[in-house]
């Protein structure tokens, strides 16, 4: 009974905080909107901690908090599921979201929409406990969905910016796409399963792993499980950004950085990873699910990756470079290694937490500019936060005995000995990606942190879309003026920066004994191991964490991520010309890449505008001119010609009535004589 | 069990209010006018109350019955009585006349006595058309609520008033006719019977059947508004004042809706599923193809009229599939509607006492001087795009569930609307709220008032209570719709 009060207690904080926050936020001052906001999420990410140790002592639970809604014979709750997954999840987010708060207090400080600020991120905070914390699809849903809208706030924080308003708007609807599919699998599940609880379904999915669905009739029936798994992962593509539903997320860099760091890197985009990973009993009955999830995940992590060798904004590289790690735990789901996803989501979210918050460092140092080629050397500067990008971007690129080493590695073996159909383009795609990543992160964090100081030079390279509205950014001045430095920032942004920096050197290493090869998941995750060996070989191999990071000195992957760095080195810091050239040479595949593959300008082109052109279509064509123009109006005037014929019949002289009387009469008789 | 007649009170202290406020005359005295009505709607949402906490869930039939001999030598009678259909859109329909004369308190100043008297006596008129159990009754009440909403389009209206009200009033009262020989037919039919539970008891052939079917159907269709006699609604809310818009988006849909049910499915089960893939397809069509169209919409009023075709259209599919979850996902959505474009049509109404516009290219940039409105806004058009924890998620997430069952195609065309919704709804939002200042009207926006604030506060914690926990609404509907649908599925071809 005391365990589900603190249940309870860890969603609810941040709520109360959020509301506190938000719907007085025009009234308080500033102190108390963090004070609150902050309490409550401290105060859940302490719970969280208590439930943690709680459920290693072998403490789970499953059960409702109240009936949302009865209909027919289907129930439909609100309830908790605290497992090992769940917690995990729970640690992750309540941690990276405390960081955010305290962070805020410095990066929104000469904001005016602060309070407001406070609020959405804490009422974010209570939406994805609620995801993570549900125990079935309904409240999945509900909180998939809360997390969108906030998300959908944020982005378009700054509502005066036309860049940031279109992108918002992009995110959401991209995200509505992807639930699209989501809800059709709800219903599939509910339609086939009799309800959404997730023991119940899981425990009658074996029952369904053969049954057929007639999508297109009787005649061509496709496996259920099959069809219920794709609608489902549609869900996860949209909100993980997986292609071709990805364009939403580089645009959602409109937002302010802290937001960036807890909600497109940390959290909400890896809700997909966590939802297919729940729902491992389903996925594990369809290999032809997997293998789309496979190739799914391994296109976005090579071909996102290559975006982000060419980004000169710096939140848009760390952004490509979310995208690409995205993909790498979509592959890994896909290779049915779920625990090395959820693992590779955990170090992720620190590390790549820590390089946003780094980068938003940067440009509060930069006064608010973001160009990367206009960086430079800023390690004199700036030497917190360049020791902990180096450290986020070492981790990021795998290198041996930190955080994102163990989960990438193990995602690339894991993947090597898979057997399912596209495994084997997906295994070349995460090897070509271990040295793209390493490129792009190098190339930025050279650009960034050495070399030549290139900033306050006044000649600012003319770059940024987002910014180049006067109005809007009349409360960030730009850029550094001539001859003016930048600066390091206070220590409430710089102690996120070092409490993020820990866990992305150390999580890996403690992790990936109990997290893949232990039994930390039994029971929350399932794996057929006959017919999906990947894993289950894969730690046949393992002989503990330091064996695994010394090994690594002997694998392609730490070569490939070497060559990368050494080449970022000579490219960037000494051949500046190199890179040029070879944009000059290879120009058409440089034009495809600063076009995004054209993802944006065919969505554009074919479903924006073919929406407007067929609203306008039925609008014109349908209401206006058929139903309208020809049925309705046509009716009146026909009513109308009707009775401007009947007029003349009506002369109002008595002689015409009479001749007509006449004629009748001489009808009548006729007919009546003839009929005798 | 209350001895107050509860029924006839709902009815009948609306129409006398509404008598007594017209009696105070002209506009010398209009504050008393507004008073009067303030009190009148107010003691009418009272009588209300007790219909929802002394609903008897268990009992599936009528309650709260009232009969009486009205007619008798064509045994016509005063027979009134809810069940868990009708009973919610008795309270609803009588909040919303809260609301609508709130929302008319400042605006309105001209012949308020008379405006206010309308929509007084449409609700009192409105009550008796959910509560109506005899045919003639219902049938006058049906009639008789179309003058009030005629004169408040045709007095109180935009510019183009006059056509749209009499394409209103044409439109409704053809359908309506041959509803009049439907119940002339069943009246013959059932040996001199008005009353509409003996019909539903009454055995008819499959053609007859039919030809009753669609008799109702183009009288329904048309006041639901289904594709394609929808025409008549963006005209009727581009050119009523923002009260009548309220009335007729909030309750008056609802009408042709709450009808299936109490005529078309019960007197006519076989028909109903004969022709349900008819229905079924009018319904999707009203979703896509009306979603399509909202989106290029430039007048905000239209928009959100066409939204509104699109949501009923989730009515009419999920009374079709004749499953709890269909059934009751729709009357949950009926409910929730009233709230959201109520406050919708109110919110555009606060814009446009300020602006005099409803053009969507006139806005801009509103958040800037008007937050407070914006925020409430914010979360009316996250509700109309079907968000969960508000209201327009419930109705939606069960008829596509429910869809589901019945045809993975039907789910995917009803599921779209996840999209368009979202689509044609945030699109107007940015163009609208977002954005800098776009021009002087904009700017010199004022915030709304403490009335407005009231107003939309009260709509924005029913949207998000309805969101949060329906099982209150949904609990009263149980019985009586597992009745009906035990009801539709036994055949009445003997």
């Amino acid at each position: 009974m005391q365990m589900q009060k603190l249940y309870l207690l860890v969603p609810l904080a941040p709520l109360i905080g959020a509301m506190i926050a938000g719907l007085f936020c025009r009234v308080i001052p500033r102190w108390v909107a963090h004070t609150a906001t902050i309490t409550g999420v401290a105060v859940a990410f302490i719970a969280s901690v208590l439930i943690f140790q709680d459920v290693q002592a072998g403490n789970t639970f499953n059960g409702p908090v109240y009936t949302w809604l009865t209909s027919g014979d289907y129930k439909f709750e609100v309830g908790f599921m605290i497992d090992t997954l769940t917690t995990t999840m729970m640690l992750v987010v309540t941690f990276v979201s405390l960081m955010v708060h305290i962070y805020t207090i410095g990066y929104m400080q000469e904001d005016p929409g602060y309070n407001r600020f406070f609020s959405y991120i804490s009422l974010f905070t209570f939406s994805m406990l609620m995801l993570v914390m549900s125990n079935n699809f309904m409240q999945l849903f509900f909180g998939w969905e809360a997390v969108g809208l906030v998300s959908y706030l944020l982005i378009g924080f700054w509502y005066t910016r036309p860049t940031a308003i279109f992108a918002n708007m992009k995110a959401f609807l991209v995200n509505r796409v992807g639930d699209f599919g989501f809800i059709l699998g709800i219903g599939l599940i509910l339609t086939y399963f009799g309800t959404l609880d997730y023991v119940e379904v899981f425990r009658k999915a074996p029952e369904f792993a053969n049954t057929m669905y007639p999508l297109m009739g009787e005649g061509s029936a496709v496996s259920l499980m099959t069809i219920t798994c794709i609608c489902l992962f549609i869900g996860a593509m949209g909100k993980s950004a997986q292609v071709p539903l990805h364009v939403w997320l580089p645009d959602s860099m409109e937002g302010p950085t802290p937001i960036s760091a807890l909600i497109h890197a940390a959290t909400m985009v890896t809700a997909g990873i966590f939802m297919v990973s729940r729902m491992s009993p389903l996925f594990e009955l369809s290999t032809t699910a997997l293998s789309f999830v496979i190739v799914i995940g391994a296109v976005t992590a090579l071909f996102m990756g290559f975006l982000g060798i060419i980004q000169n904004d710096i939140k848009r590289v760390v952004a490509y470079s979310t995208l690409s790690q995205l993909g790498y735990m979509t592959v890994a789901l896909g290779a049915s290694a779920y625990s090395v996803a959820i693992f590779h989501l955990m170090t992720h979210a620190f590390f790549k937490a820590l390089l946003f918050l780094a980068a938003g460092s940067v440009i509060i140092g930069m006064h608010h500019d973001q160009d990367i080629r206009n960086m430079g050397g800023l390690r004199k500067y700036m030497p917190i936060t360049w020791i902990t990008s180096l450290i986020g971007s070492l981790a990021l690129i795998g290198t041996p005995f930190l955080a994102g080493f163990y989960s990438k590695d193990s995602i690339i073996e894991a993947v090597k000995f898979s057997n399912i159909p596209g495994s084997g383009f997906a295994y070349f795609a995460v090897m070509a990606g271990v040295f793209v990543t390493a490129f792009y992160s190098f190339r930025m964090y050279f650009l960034v942190f050495h070399g030549e100081e290139r900033f306050g030079k006044g000649d600012h390279h003319d770059h940024h879309d987002d910014h180049d509205d006067e109005e809007a950014s009349h409360d960030h001045h730009h850029g550094l003026a001539p001859g003016q430095k930048p600066h390091e920032t206070p220590w409430v942004v710089t102690l996120p920066l070092v409490l993020l920096a820990i866990p992305s050197v150390a999580i890996g290493f403690i992790g990936i004994g109990p997290m893949v090869a232990g039994d930390y998941f039994k029971g929350v995750i399932y794996v057929d191991n006959a017919a999906h060996p990947a894993l289950a070989t894969f730690l046949e191999h393992f002989h503990g964490a330091v064996a695994m990071g010394l090994h690594a000195f002997s694998t392609p992957p730490f070569y490939l991520a070497l060559a990368g760095v050494v080449l970022s080195w000579f490219f960037y810091m000494k051949r500046p010309d190199i890179p040029a050239a070879i944009q000059r040479r290879f120009s058409a595949i440089h034009t495809l890449f600063e076009n995004k593959y054209y993802f944006d300008k065919i969505n554009e082109f074919v479903f924006a505008g073919g929406a407007r052109a067929l609203g306008k279509g039925f609008w014109r064509g349908g209401d206006v001119a058929i139903i309208d123009g020809l049925i309705v109006n046509g009716s009146a005037k026909l009513v109308g010609w009707f009775a401007t014929v009947i007029r003349f019949f009506q002369t109002g002289y008595v002689y015409h009535y009479a001749f007509t009387m006449i004629i009748g009469v001489f009808v009548l008789m006729t007919l009546w004589i003839n009929r005798a | 069990m209350s001895t107050y007649p509860l029924l006839s009170l709902a009815i009948w202290i609306p129409i006398v209010a509404g008598l007594v406020v017209l009696a105070t005359g002209n506009d010398r005295n209009a504050p008393l006018a507004r008073m009067l009505a303030l009190v009148g709607a107010i003691a009418g949402f009272f009588v209300t109350i007790p219909l929802w906490t002394g609903f008897d869930p268990a009992n599936g039939g009528m309650q709260f019955v009232e009969l009486h001999n009205w007619i008798p030598r064509f045994n016509i009678n005063y027979h009134l009585g809810v069940d868990g259909i009708s009973m919610l859109f008795v309270v609803l329909n009588a909040f919303i006349t809260i609301i609508v004369v709130a929302a008319g308190w400042e605006v309105i100043e001209n012949k308020v006595a008379q405006y206010n008297a309308a929509f007084l006596i449409m609700s009192g008129l409105m009550n008796g058309i959910f509560t109506s159990l005899d045919g003639v009754l219902f049938y006058v009440f049906f009639e008789a609520s179309l003058i009030p909403m005629y004169l408040i389009i045709g007095v109180w209206g935009g510019p183009n008033r006059v056509y749209a009200a009499f394409k209103f009033f044409l439109y409704t009262l053809f359908g309506s006719l041959l509803f009049l020989v439907a119940l002339m037919y069943l009246f013959v039919q059932s040996g001199g019977s008005f009353s509409i539970l003996e019909w539903h008891k009454l055995p008819l052939g499959l053609s007859p059947q039919i030809w009753l079917f669609l008799a109702f159907l183009v009288a329904f269709a048309v006041k639901v508004p289904m594709w394609p006699v929808h025409t008549w609604l963006p005209d009727a809310h581009v050119e009523a004042p923002t009260g009548g818009s309220i009335v007729l988006a909030a309750i008056a849909l609802k009408l042709g809706a709450y009808g299936f049910l109490r005529f078309s499915l019960p007197i006519a089960p076989d028909a109903s599923h004969e022709l349900s893939s008819l229905v079924i397809a009018l319904s999707l069509i009203a979703v896509v193809y009306i979603g399509f169209v909202a989106l290029v919409q430039a007048d905000m009023k239209k928009l959100v009229a066409y939204s509104s075709i699109a949501h009923m259209g989730f009515v009419t599919l999920g009374f079709f599939m004749f499953s709890a979850m269909g059934i009751e996902g729709a009357l949950v959505q009926m409910i929730s509607h009233g709230f959201v474009s109520g406050a919708m049509f109110f919110c555009i109404g606060v814009m446009y006492d300020r602006v005099h516009s409803r053009q969507i290219a006139d806005y801009g940039g509103v958040v800037n001087t008007m937050p407070k409105f914006a925020a409430l806004f914010m979360l009316f058009t996250m509700a109309n795009a079907g968000l969960p924890a508000t209201s327009g998620f419930v109705g939606e997430f069960m008829v596509i569930l429910g869809a589901v069952k019945l045809n993975f195609w039907v789910a995917f065309a009803a599921a779209s609307s996840m999209v368009l919704g979202a689509a044609y709804s945030l699109w107007m939002y940015k163009r609208v709220i977002f954005g800098d200042v776009a021009n002087d009207h904009v700017k010199e926006l004022t915030d709304i008032n403490g009335r407005e604030f009231l107003i939309l506060s009260v709509l924005a914690i029913c949207t998000l209570w309805m969101g949060i926990y329906p099982q209150p609404f949904t609990d009263v509907m149980h019985a009586s719709v597992n009745d009906l649908l035990r009801h539709v599925a036994i055949s009445k071809i003997q």
